[in-house]
């Protein structure tokens, strides 16, 4: 303090840059509180999730005796060795391993035919005249409107009549039925300049030149997080896959937790409580890791979407 | 549409196609079917159905249980709705507002959009379980019975509790970036004519965030309706009982527990024309903000 004060009598511009950055950097009283209410959010939204992975650490009779544990045991590797690698835990005839590579093809799957069908279908909207092009505009984006759980009983119905029970494309298929990808790019490629295809068409590009080698490589960032958001939500599915799917070879993670529930319904054994918290872990991990590291396109993606 | 088009008679519909397939086969067919199905009344054995007219519908207005899940679910979506805008909001204008450690909040705050409904409802299974619960041995040092599954009550919290933590991120998203997106001048100027960070904020911030929160509202409303499936299926572990339920999840256990198309259907149908009145909304919404903004 007392050294500030000499340099101020000395070099006055000085000593006012220090003073401002001085009153900056008090603390106010205000700002604890921000900081509190922020450290408690996100406190809420960490516990639960820390508490299920140190629970992850244990075996199933601690667990079952204290509930979920804050801290780790000696049983982490083990749990989460048994999840992944043993069959017949909460099913009989998969593992961990299979079911994250169910989840895998259902999230890549989904993603990529949504972006492929999307991209494509919007482009035909956005850049041609067509005579039944009104009709078709609502005719997609009136599936808006029904969610999958609105319309399940009949879609399965149908799927089930096609033979598709039980296949990857009677998974994954029905789910890229709705047009929220279509009209995602619809908006990004109506806000693209005209310019870019009125150039494009002075130097004779076609259409498909135009698309391939002007439009998609413009639109990266919006495939990109287009591409996360759509991951995410396919992997996250769990009505329609619980339907489709009765062949445990087909089931994904986040299937897989109805059989962790069923367990704990059942009651006459102790469930694995500690391979189950492991089970839960495994399936988050992957969409997390994404969202996280891919924050800024995923924000973007997701917040673009409603203009 | 832009104003200069290609003109291609076959690849627009080339590119069209594979959409059009894709909907007509398993969104229109299923839809009209639902819509077919709901007129006719299932023969249990499976030899047939019969043209009913409109008793399921009726069977509807006079079912005590319909009654009962129409209720649990407009309180359900008002309390989710509410709490986890209202959470995510305070957390936004504050995350917003702080200078240190902002991202390091935002990714906190965010990431938990990633997690699963049905994961989310497993970790509530956990957590309010009946005997080894965490929160229910809090819930019973405060000297609160708490029984999971067993008192209809009690396990409308844990599910309310639940969806309302899977849903803060996504509304805290929106906030942020609507928060975001107001321009520094305009808080500055609020900041010279009213030092008061209450009313500068009632007065000046959330008049400006409105657009994002009336957005918000249809999305939640939506979430509380639909999205919170696998919540509310892990929370009562698949075996409904006299649990609360969801219309949604009604949907499922009717036509699939119960056997009863018709009634299942119905009750699919109505809820089309419900997120049909909430879509117009949005959209008039959405093309009004296209304009403006």
């Amino acid at each position: 303090m007392a050294d500030i004060a000499e340099t101020s009598q000395t070099v006055p511009l000085a000593a006012r840059k220090a003073a401002a950055t001085r009153r900056r950097r008090r603390i106010k009283p205000g700002d604890v509180v921000d900081h509190t209410i922020l450290i408690l959010g996100a406190l809420l939204m960490l516990v639960p999730v820390w508490m299920v992975f140190a629970s992850a650490g244990h075996d199933a009779v601690l667990i079952h005796r204290e509930g979920l544990q804050f801290w780790f045991g000696d049983q982490l590797g083990e749990n989460f060795r048994a999840a992944l690698l043993e069959k017949g835990g909460f099913t009989d005839s998969v593992n961990g391993v299979t079911m994250l590579t169910n989840s895998l093809i259902l999230g890549l799957g989904f993603a990529v035919g949504k972006i492929l069908v999307g991209m494509t279908a919007a482009y035909a909207i956005v850049y041609f005249r067509l005579k039944f092009g009104t009709l078709a505009f609502w005719m997609i984006f009136t599936t808006l409107l029904l969610p999958l759980e609105v319309r399940i009983l009949p879609s399965y119905e149908v799927v089930q009549n096609m033979g598709l029970a039980n296949t990857y494309t009677g998974l994954i298929v029905p789910l890229v039925a709705s047009a929220t990808a279509t009209f995602f790019f619809r908006q990004f490629f109506r806000s693209v300049p005209e310019e870019l295809i009125e150039a494009a068409r002075i130097d004779g590009a076609g259409p498909w030149k135009f698309f391939v080698d002007i439009l998609i490589p413009l639109s990266r960032t919006m495939i990109a997080a287009m591409f996360i958001i759509m991951f995410v939500y396919g992997w996250n599915q769990y009505l329609w896959p619980t339907l489709i799917t009765t062949d445990e070879s087909l089931f994904t993670l986040v299937r897989g937790i109805r059989q962790i529930v069923q367990a704990y319904a059942d009651g006459s054994t102790t469930p694995e409580y500690g391979q189950a918290a492991a089970l839960a872990i495994i399936a988050m991990v992957p969409p997390v890791l994404i969202v996280v590291f891919f924050q800024r396109w995923f924000v973007k993606g997701l917040t673009e979407s409603d203009k | 549409m832009k104003r200069t088009t290609f003109r291609n008679p076959w690849l627009p519909i080339l590119l069209l196609s594979p959409q059009l397939a894709i909907i007509a086969v398993f969104f229109y067919w299923p839809a009209g079917y639902a819509l077919q199905t709901s007129f006719y009344l299932q023969d249990p054995f499976g030899f047939g159905s019969t043209f009913v007219g409109a008793e399921n519908y009726t069977r509807l207005t006079s079912s005590a249980n319909y009654q009962d899940a129409l209720t649990f679910t407009i309180v359900f979506t008002l309390l989710v709705t509410f709490f986890s805008l209202a959470i995510a909001l305070l957390l936004a204008v504050k995350a917003d507002k702080v200078l240190r450690g902002a991202r390091t909040y935002r990714t906190l705050l965010m990431w938990v959009y990633a997690i699963a409904p049905p994961v989310a409802g497993l970790m509530g299974v956990m957590l309010f379980d009946q005997s080894r619960g965490n929160l229910t041995q809090l819930f019973q040092a405060l000297g609160w019975d708490y029984t999971l599954g067993v008192n209809y009550w009690d396990t409308a919290v844990a599910m309310i509790v639940v969806s309302v933590w899977k849903q803060i991120p996504v509304n805290f998203i929106f906030f942020l970036s609507g928060l975001q997106a107001i321009p520094r001048s305009v808080h500055e100027a609020a900041m010279i004519d009213n030092r008061s960070g209450m009313s500068r904020f009632w007065d000046v911030t959330f008049p400006l965030l409105a657009p994002t929160g009336f957005f918000l509202l249809i999305i939640n409303i939506t979430y509380a309706l639909f999205d919170t499936f696998g919540i509310i299926d892990t929370l009562v572990k698949g075996e409904p009982g006299n649990n609360p339920m969801t219309l949604v999840y009604r949907v499922f256990v009717d036509g699939f527990r119960g056997g009863d198309l018709g009634g299942s259907s119905a009750q699919s149908v109505v809820l089309m024309v419900l997120v049909l009145i909430l879509t117009i909304v949005q959209f008039r919404f959405l093309e009004r903000r296209i304009h403006y903004t």
